[in-house]
């Protein structure tokens, strides 16, 4: 805790120095001096950095995390642009999670065989595609492809939404779905890519244990093996995996949303950065490291519920 | 019946594992053993060859305006020209130049840091390991992305950034691989020849560089191997963003980005870069993986790209 303060000392000094956000009303030769001194007031830029910090952790204190350059509450905007972005992020974790599972139990059942092999080579592709450019494929080949065979369009390449999008839920759920299906996709591939190998790994490491060997002299089925014992011990470790790889998934919504032309919390990140907006790059910050940390916290939990030799405040 | 070993279940108990041995027990051995290694290796080479001398040897240089602008590959120009004549595969050869440049620096740097900081936390233990750990976390916990963009936001204005785009990625870099360290030099700390190089009158510092690091050193160039992927694509990704490389320099992650503005009209100016990234990374993630499993002795802990 002390040190994510730290860091966004670190932070809040980075983007305060990178950039002015008054760049371009220096370069206006209608404003007046008079008017550029007032707004710099009015952003604080007259204060020192150290001060301005200051009010601005006074104010997260309050619940208040200031406004953007263009005058938004960042706390509106934040919520509004979290709500588009975790659609994507849970559509995405929850389909790349189901794919871990099943490829990584199908070649943990069946190891070194030709599925194995054709999934383990699937699995390389996959993660050495940047993810930005297989977002970019499907956008550009899948999408265009299968709307032009469809006659219209089923999977919408632009945007989480039809702007000024009406009509009843059912529309609308739809209008998301089209939406959604590409970049989910991309972002599943991924994830699964990554974990089905580590789910592979654990699985076949439980399985050369000798209970393992022992329940197979016993004669209990083998895709009991595989889904019961492997599995079931697999899944408290791959919980604590999948929990810290979420600061990466988020990175990497970052990269779709912009491919896409998402308005989510990537592009608010970027266009803050650009525009060297204190306020919101600093908040975008603390509510993604604090949804890092309760994701980890939630995979102890899971941990300490799935493994009986877990427990919580012993060892974790 | 046992042409596919571990599907029937006499044959795992017989055999447990196919990748370790081939009755070789050196780490070379173990790793020439697998071919993808090797094939990674010779094909790293030949993209560091691309890069360092490609673009002499291409009959066209990359600021070369031929009279096919706009053409589809062709003999000619094998990757095709862009909309000004730009013959693509020379842009490609520069891009994967300055791409690979970013991405060994960034490896090196973060690697040195990675291996000095977990190197000194994992031998004191204490205060210091708690302290460089925590700084590990927070590396960690705040998504990568957005730490690479505010800093490399502030550079964005520096005429020919790419040593300072490097060093900005190794910053964010270096915690997997201090973490990787601390684990090794934790445990080789309690060995017995530590005990006696102690008794010996070595200080820490001789006792970490000399006698603990040496062997953590399979670890680490893996780590480092690994490092350069992530590099790679971390590079493609801040450029693609607007946050990397900027002109007059270009990159691999430049080109896709550029190459998809007219992806559907002129796809060879956005798949041919893209295609090269994804070559790069599979050599060396190759590499980094044949690399893992000839140091690990456990053998079948991990097939291709756990993490």
């Amino acid at each position: 805790m002390v040190l994510v303060a730290l860091s966004s000392v670190v932070v809040f000094a980075l983007v305060a120095a990178a950039g002015d956000p008054t760049a371009s009303l220096r370069l206006d030769p209608d404003i007046s001096t008079a008017q550029l001194a007032s707004r710099r007031h009015e952003l604080h830029l007259d204060e020192p950095v150290a001060a301005r910090y200051i009010r601005w952790v006074a104010g997260v204190g309050r619940g208040d995390l200031g406004r953007s350059l263009d005058g938004r509450p960042v706390r509106a905007l934040l919520w509004a642009r979290l709500q588009v972005t975790l659609r994507m992020v849970v559509a995405g974790s929850l389909l790349g999670l189901a794919g871990a599972v099943l490829l990584g139990a199908w070649s943990a059942h069946r190891p070194y065989s030709w599925t194995d092999h054709g999934i383990a080579v699937m699995a390389l592709i996959v993660l050495s595609v940047p993810v930005f450019w297989l977002g970019a494929m499907l956008k550009w080949y899948v999408a265009f492809g299968v709307n032009r065979v469809a006659g219209h369009r089923i999977l919408a390449t632009l945007g989480e939404a039809d702007p000024n999008l009406a009509g009843g839920l059912l529309t609308r759920l739809g209008n998301y779905a089209s939406h959604l299906a590409l970049p989910t996709f991309a972002l599943a591939a991924v994830l699964a890519g990554a974990w089905s190998r580590y789910l592979r790994a654990s699985m076949l490491e439980v399985l050369g244990h000798d209970h393992i060997r022992a329940a197979r002299a016993r004669g209990v089925p083998e895709w009991r093996l595989t889904l019961g014992h492997a599995l079931g011990n697999a899944v408290g470790p791959f919980a604590t995996l999948v929990a810290v790889d979420f600061a990466q998934v988020l990175g990497g919504v970052v990269v779709l949303e912009r491919v896409f032309g998402w308005h989510g919390m990537g592009e608010l990140l970027i266009d803050g950065v650009m525009a060297s907006d204190v306020n919101v790059v600093l908040a975008w910050l603390l509510v993604t490291a604090s949804l890092v940390v309760m994701a980890n916290l939630l995979a102890d939990v899971l941990l300490a519920r799935l493994d009986p030799r877990v427990r919580l405040g012993r060892a974790v | 019946m046992c042409s596919s070993p571990a599907s029937t279940p006499v044959c795992a108990l017989v055999e447990p594992s196919k990748v370790a041995g081939r009755g070789r027990n050196t780490t070379l051995g173990r790793f020439v053993a697998q071919r993808s290694g090797l094939f990674g290796v010779a094909l790293l080479l030949a993209l560091l060859f691309g890069a360092g001398a490609g673009g002499r040897l291409w009959r066209y240089h990359y600021d070369d305006i031929t009279a096919q602008y706009s053409s589809a590959p062709s003999s000619q120009h094998p990757m095709g020209t862009d909309t000004i004549g730009h013959d693509v595969l020379a842009q490609v050869l520069r891009g994967l130049q300055k791409s690979m440049e970013v991405a060994v620096v960034a490896a090196l740097v973060s690697t040195a840091a990675g291996v000095v900081i977990g190197g000194v936390g994992g031998y004191f233990g204490g205060v210091a390991e708690g302290l460089l750990m925590r700084l590990a976390d927070v590396a960690l916990i705040i998504p990568g992305i957005a730490a690479l963009a505010v800093l490399a936001a502030s550079v964005q204005d520096v005429p020919g950034n790419w040593l300072l785009i490097a060093l900005i990625l190794s910053a964010l870099l270096w915690a997997r691989t201090a973490r990787i360290v601390r684990a090794a030099v934790a445990s080789l700390r309690e060995e017995a020849f530590v005990e006696a190089a102690r008794a010996c009158g070595a200080g820490p510092g001789r006792i970490i560089a000399r006698h603990i690091l040496p062997g953590t050193a399979g670890l680490v160039i893996t780590a480092a191997t690994l490092t350069l992927a992530t590099a790679v694509q971390a590079e493609a990704a801040m450029t693609f963003l607007g946050l990397g490389i900027t002109l007059p320099d270009t990159s691999l992650g430049r080109l896709v980005a550029v190459g998809a503005q007219s992806a559907t009209t002129r796809p060879w100016l956005f798949y041919f870069p893209g295609l090269m990234i994804v070559v790069v990374v599979v050599a060396t993630n190759f590499v980094g993986d044949a690399l893992r499993r000839a140091l690990d002795r456990r053998a079948d802990v991990g097939s291709a790209l756990g993490p």
